[in-house]
């Protein structure tokens, strides 16, 4: 009973802490904005901005084979809805330009045994000329050009080839690159924010004096933690919720999980972030160290994560290091949640990185809280 | 008007604080070579060793030769299994990409003169999936190749069929190292222009240092000159670090002419210090400088300009957005400058949309400093 | 200060000589290489000081040229202004809330409101005060602050009264005399006798005159009046009242307390025990390890070597239930500026954990006891700062916690405020509370039960404000601070750089 008592007591103060630290950042009309304008406004610009899929590719044409062949060829590509011809060159002599420019993604060439090989029964080919560049987008058009070649070679030669590979893609059939960005966007928009709000907050208080206030009190280090943890845990589910309902009903892109999953990951993978935010803030004096330390942990974190590029392909010293990355596990179960509709014991692996993160950081921070020297 | 001398004791003093400020070093020289080092071996598209899994359910010496190209292959790491079951348990674990599936009547169809192979792929990974459909049709396009010359006439038609050879403009070695990193240095630099700058100037404006020295008989300008140059240099020598690791430490070539990029450098640390300046002169506070440079400098940088994501494939709005951004420019002629070499018009062109941006950002500041001083 | 030369277009040679005399006069010359933000309050002010000065320029403003500085280096500051002013006949307009910069100008100009009051001579402006002061012995068995504190109560009689030793000054209002004070209704044997006027006199006369003729005084000076527990104390025994229990029980207890930073001594080798009930002052010139010594009693920071009881515990190692014992007022406000008055308080509150039922109680209570109640719901960052002064008194005793800790809580406010401000502490030492207290107006020492005297990490004096003037052999705290200072600093070779340790943690800012 009384021992109830007392824990009573202590959930009262953390629930006093957590009530101040929302209030001094919910107050401020300026916060409110900077916590949920750019998620919604990066949300929707990122959303579209992150695809390798090419809705159009313009193209710049060199014809030397002026045949019957040749202008089929051409009619399939134009049909095609993604081609769309920019500009037609009489020779090889300036073939680059148009990609110099930016007038076009790639130059189509057409040889002048075109139309004879083909007669001949043998193979012709028609030449792409990519943006190096632009690798992947590169490379996307060149593959939409090869499967428009393949259909031409079946009408041609009136038969099906050898062997075709028939591919299924699971869980994103139609192969969008926004599908696989828009659930790791949950997780990434409100890292950077999280961490920054976590990470403020001890050393706010540490310029402005409050801190010392605050340990004054006879409120404990641990508890202090937990107050300051939670509310940016609050913010940060608000802000993931946000983010899934765009991608859920704006991008329409299909949630395949359940969504207790989801927030499960979601939380676990906050708590982790504030934990490493809360600890950065322990360490800081100041706050320009805090967003400087932040900064460099960031940067890293989001690029090495598997959110533009895959970590299998990373090198395999660097796949290590990724482990102790929170937002590379979280990316995984988010995308598997969301749309694999993956159960929990196939994501189960994924919590254990950041469950140990935090057991790591939280007590460091709240240990530091006390000994950081002045 | 100016007074050289003033300058000189004014720079002086931003030097003496910045060789203080152990922020500054960071940001402006270990984050670069992290970024640098971490981003030119981890971030890549390149699939190497790509985990999957072969079922054989024909089990025939043809069956196996049709898919044998993964066994010496670079891009794939073949795992056999007995059954789809198997294999889909693999895929739920995530120790595969993806499923080649040989039908049990392979062999028979092949007789027959048509048979398929059937892949599926993890499509949460759309990119990977992507890499990996068209190196498994390619290695099977090979195969076939092969096997009907051994067995000539087996699949000929009339007339013959049409294929596509790609051949990269630039980057012949097609790896997207080359693609990131001099994009890279895009974000350094903005990196220290923007966001330090924005950082260390709302310090300033916190502490009440400015007011201080606007007493004195130095003008704006030379205070604003004062403050460009010695941020300018951190970013320039953060610069010259990732150019030479780019260059040495991983080959990229720089087939561009040094002046033009020693040139459009310039123009573009002077629009990324302003665009600080005038970001710290607005909010005046550091967690709200920090979050406006993160959002609007940073951010955005990173997705939008075309360093990830091929500006070529987002929505005009977007594509619209990412243009109102100098770095789009910057990006764009640096990449050039790296894979394609010297291209006079896109070099004119961008160097004047950034010197445009300068002057604007330079009056902006200048303008708002003075203003926020009344 | 090369920089500023430079602005200023000095030229060189003017400013090879001219800066090693600048150094030389201000006594910075050891620290050229020192960071401007390295260097304590008085030094950083002499810095300002000689910045300005290297292009000699012919009128100098001075903002609050002294405000953190200690008695001691005001002084130095003082003799460089007026070694300039005769030297260059430079013309210096300083402003200044110290009655000694004050009687240190040719010419005086008193400002409130925006509203010029007065002006002339420091002379010429004691005037207003004139005949109106009156100094009287404390009797036997109470302190001067209670003795104060009852004369202040006194409004109708009393302008303004303050404890200078052993007795006390004040000042009457115009018309009145000593004979009517009712005062001496309780201290039947008061003998006041009429002393010269000081302009501080007159400064707190044409203050209270300018509110006066506003707004009846009330809004400048909320004095509360006595809480009833008090009142009756002086009433009845002022007499009865048994001073503070000398032999008491001990609430703070320090044993040979040392903290390094590095190879830097902040704190060192210092004894003392502070009794409850006592009113107790940690003095020092800035830099002398007051602050430092502050924060460990309180647990903000570990010692390195020694003893340390607060109520009896260590605060840094004794659970945290401990602290629920002790209020803190930060030098600086540290509340939260985000939040409003009364979530604030609230906040607080909980963080001591009264249960909302005895906030919903003592909130009311404290808002109306520091005048905050029309305030309550005003974010506590815009609030004026008497104010925001109060509020971080009202926070920390909100839990009526049984020793209170003060760090330089009077900086920056005005006498008036500050009367108000020692008037509540007589009140919460009447009630039983303990308090200690760190400042540097040498005047509070005299509120003080007693005073301890720091430099350079070292306690150099500690007694009564009485015993601590005798060892100084002078009439004023000030004097007596000053000649202590320097005598403890002569006995072991004063050396410049010993004082490293520094106040705050001011960035870099040449």
């Amino acid at each position: 009973m009384k021992a109830n008592n007392k824990f009573l007591m202590r959930l009262r103060l953390i629930m006093v802490i957590i009530r101040k630290e929302l209030l001094a950042t919910m107050k401020d009309p300026k916060s409110r904005f900077v916590l949920i304008m750019p998620v919604i406004i990066q949300g929707i610009v990122f959303g579209y901005a992150a695809t390798y899929n090419l809705d159009s590719v313009p193209y710049a044409l060199v014809d030397e084979s002026h045949s019957h062949y040749a202008t089929e060829f051409i009619a399939h590509l134009d049909g095609s809805g993604i081609f769309e011809r920019v500009a037609t060159m009489q020779g090889t002599a300036d073939i680059a330009s148009p990609i110099d420019t930016g007038q076009a993604m790639i130059v189509i060439h057409i040889g002048q045994d075109f139309a004879e090989r083909i007669s001949r029964g043998e193979t012709a080919s028609v030449q792409v000329i990519t943006d190096g560049r632009n690798p992947v987008t590169a490379d996307t058009a060149a593959g939409y050009v090869s499967s428009i070649a393949a259909t031409c070679s079946q009408e041609l030669t009136g038969q099906k080839g050898l062997v075709t590979l028939v591919s299924r893609i699971w869980y994103n059939p139609n192969e969008l690159t926004r599908w696989m960005f828009m659930p790791q966007l949950i997780g990434v928009l409100a890292l950077t924010q999280v961490m920054m709000l976590a990470g403020l907050s001890v050393a706010r208080e540490r310029e402005n004096g409050t801190f010392d206030q605050l340990l004054v009190t006879p409120l404990q280090p641990q508890e202090i933690l937990i107050g300051k943890a939670v509310p940016p845990i609050l913010v940060g589910v608000f802000q993931c919720t946000l983010m899934f309902l765009l991608a859920l009903f704006w991008f329409r892109v299909p949630f395949a999980g359940s969504v207790g999953l989801l927030y499960l990951v979601i939380v676990v993978f906050l708590i982790s972030c504030v934990g490493i935010g809360l600890t950065i803030s322990a360490i800081s004096a100041t706050m320009q160290q805090v967003m400087v330390y932040n900064f460099t942990c960031m940067l890293p974190m989001i690029l090495l994560s598997g959110l533009a590029t895959p970590v299998a392909n990373m090198p395999v010293w660097m796949q290590y290091f990724t482990y102790v990355n929170p937002l590379r596990f979280a990316l995984e179960a988010l995308r598997r949640v969301y749309l694999e509709g993956a159960s929990f014991g196939l994501i189960a692996g994924n919590f254990v990185p950041l469950l140990i993160i935090t057991c790591i950081t939280m007590p460091v921070a709240a240990w530091m809280f006390r000994h950081k020297l002045a | 008007m100016l007074s050289r001398k003033r300058m000189g004791a004014l720079m002086g003093k931003e030097f003496t604080q910045i060789g203080r400020d152990s922020s500054t070093f960071l940001i402006g020289i270990i984050l670069p070579l992290l970024l640098i080092i971490l981003i030119g071996s981890g971030l890549s598209l390149d699939v190497k060793q790509l985990p999957i899994a072969i079922v054989l359910e024909d089990d025939s010496p043809l069956a196996r030769d049709a898919v044998s190209f993964v066994n010496e292959s670079d891009y794939f790491e073949p795992h056999y299994v007995p059954s789809m079951a198997a294999a889909e348990q693999l895929m739920d674990r995530r120790t595969i990409e993806a499923i080649v599936r040989v039908p049990a009547d392979f062999a028979t169809q092949v007789g027959r003169g048509h048979a398929e192979v059937q892949a599926i792929l993890y499509g949460a990974n759309a990119t990977t999936a992507a890499s990996a459909r068209s190196y498994l049709s390619a290695g099977l396009a090979s195969w076939q190749a092969d096997y009907s010359a051994r067995h000539a006439g087996a699949a000929t038609g009339t007339r013959g069929g049409v294929t596509v050879v790609t051949r990269q403009w630039f980057n012949d070695a097609n790896t997207s190292t080359y693609l990131f990193i001099p994009g890279l240095i895009v974000i350094v630099l903005t990196l220290v222009g923007v966001f330090l700058t924005a950082l260390v100037m709302a310090r300033e404006w916190e502490r009440g240092t400015l007011e201080s020295l606007f007493v004195t008989p130095a003008q704006s300008l030379e205070i604003i000159i004062a403050k460009i140059i010695p941020y300018s240099c951190i970013a320039g020598i953060g610069f010259t670090l990732c150019v030479l690791t780019a260059i040495y430490g991983y080959d990229v070539p720089l087939l561009g002419s040094i002046p033009v990029l020693a040139l459009a450098l310039g123009i573009y640390i002077i629009v990324a210090v302003c665009m600080g300046l005038t970001i710290s002169a607005v909010v005046r506070s550091q967690f709200l400088a920090c979050q406006m440079a993160l959002f609007i400098g940073l951010l955005p940088t990173v997705m939008l300009s075309g360093f990830i994501f091929d500006l070529h494939s987002v929505p005009a709005v977007v594509n619209i957005i990412g243009h109102v951004m100098p770095a789009t420019y910057y990006m764009e002629l640096i990449k050039t400058l790296f894979l394609a070499g010297d291209n006079p018009y896109l070099a004119v062109r961008n160097t004047c949309v950034l010197a445009g941006y300068a002057v604007v950002f330079l009056l902006l500041s200048l303008r708002l400093t003075r203003k926020k001083l009344d | 200060m090369k920089l500023y030369s430079d602005i200023y277009g000095v030229t060189d040679e003017v400013r090879r000589q001219r800066i090693p005399e600048l150094l030389a006069m201000t006594g910075l010359a050891p620290f050229t290489e020192r960071l401007a933000g390295r260097l304590s309050g008085g030094m950083k002010q002499k810095l300002g000081l000689a910045c300005t000065l290297t292009r000699m320029p012919s009128l100098l403003l001075l903002d609050e040229p002294s405000v953190g500085v200690d008695p001691l280096s005001r002084r130095e500051l003082w003799a460089i202004i007026k070694k300039v002013v005769a030297q260059e006949h430079m013309t210096v307009l300083v402003s200044t809330g110290y009655m000694e910069d004050a009687e240190a100008c040719d010419k005086v100009c008193v400002i409130d409101h925006g509203r010029v009051l007065a002006e002339g001579t420091p002379t010429e402006l004691l005037r207003y005060a004139e005949h109106t002061c009156y100094r009287t012995a404390v009797p036997e068995g109470i302190q001067p602050r209670v003795l104060q504190a009852a004369l202040m109560d006194d409004r109708e009689n009393v302008l303004d009264a303050v404890p200078e030793g052993i007795e006390v000054r004040f000042n009457l209002r115009r018309g009145r005399t000593p004979d009517a004070l009712t005062a001496r209704q309780f201290f039947p044997q008061l003998a006041p006798y009429p002393v010269p006027a000081r302009l501080e006199d007159s400064f707190m006369y044409l203050l209270h005159q300018a509110a006066g003729s506003e707004d009846g005084g009330q809004e400048y000076a909320p004095l509360p009046s006595l809480p009833a527990s008090c009142e009756g104390r002086n009433r009845i025994g002022t007499a009865g009242a048994a001073p503070v229990a000398e032999h008491g029980d001990i609430d703070i207890e320090v044993h040979d307390l040392v903290r390094r930073f590095g190879n830097f001594t902040a704190v060192n080798e210092t004894s003392f025990a502070v009794h409850h009930g006592e009113v107790f002052g940690l003095l020092g010139p800035n830099g002398a390890g007051k602050t430092t010594t502050f924060r460990m009693l309180c647990g903000l920071l570990p010692a390195t070597s020694g003893q340390l009881l607060v109520a009896g515990k260590n605060l840094r190692t004794a659970p945290s239930d401990a602290r629920r014992h002790i209020g803190y007022v930060a030098q600086k406000f540290s509340l939260y500026s985000m939040l409003s008055v009364r979530e604030n308080l609230e906040f607080f509150g909980g963080a001591y954990g009264l249960s909302r039922r005895e906030l919903a109680d003592r909130i009311p209570e404290i808002l109306e006891e520091f005048a905050l109640t029309d305030r309550q719901d005003a974010l506590a960052g815009s609030l004026p700062l008497g104010y925001k002064q109060r509020l971080s008194m009202a926070a920390a005793l909100l839990h009526r916690p049984r020793i209170l800790f003060l760090d330089e809580a009077t900086s920056g406010i005005d006498p008036i405020a500050r009367r108000g401000f020692w008037r509540r502490i007589t009140s919460l030492a009447a009630a039983g509370t303990t308090v200690v207290i760190t400042t540097h107006f040498m005047e509070e020492a005299n509120y003080c039960d007693r005073i301890m005297i720091q430099d350079q990490g070292r306690m150099i004096a500690i007694g009564t404000p009485a015993e601590v003037m005798r060892q100084g052999h002078a009439q004023q705290m000030n004097e007596a601070f000053i000649n202590i200072v320097e005598a403890g600093r002569a006995a072991d070779d004063y050396d410049p750089f010993a004082v490293k340790k520094k106040e705050g943690s001011g960035d870099a800012e040449p």
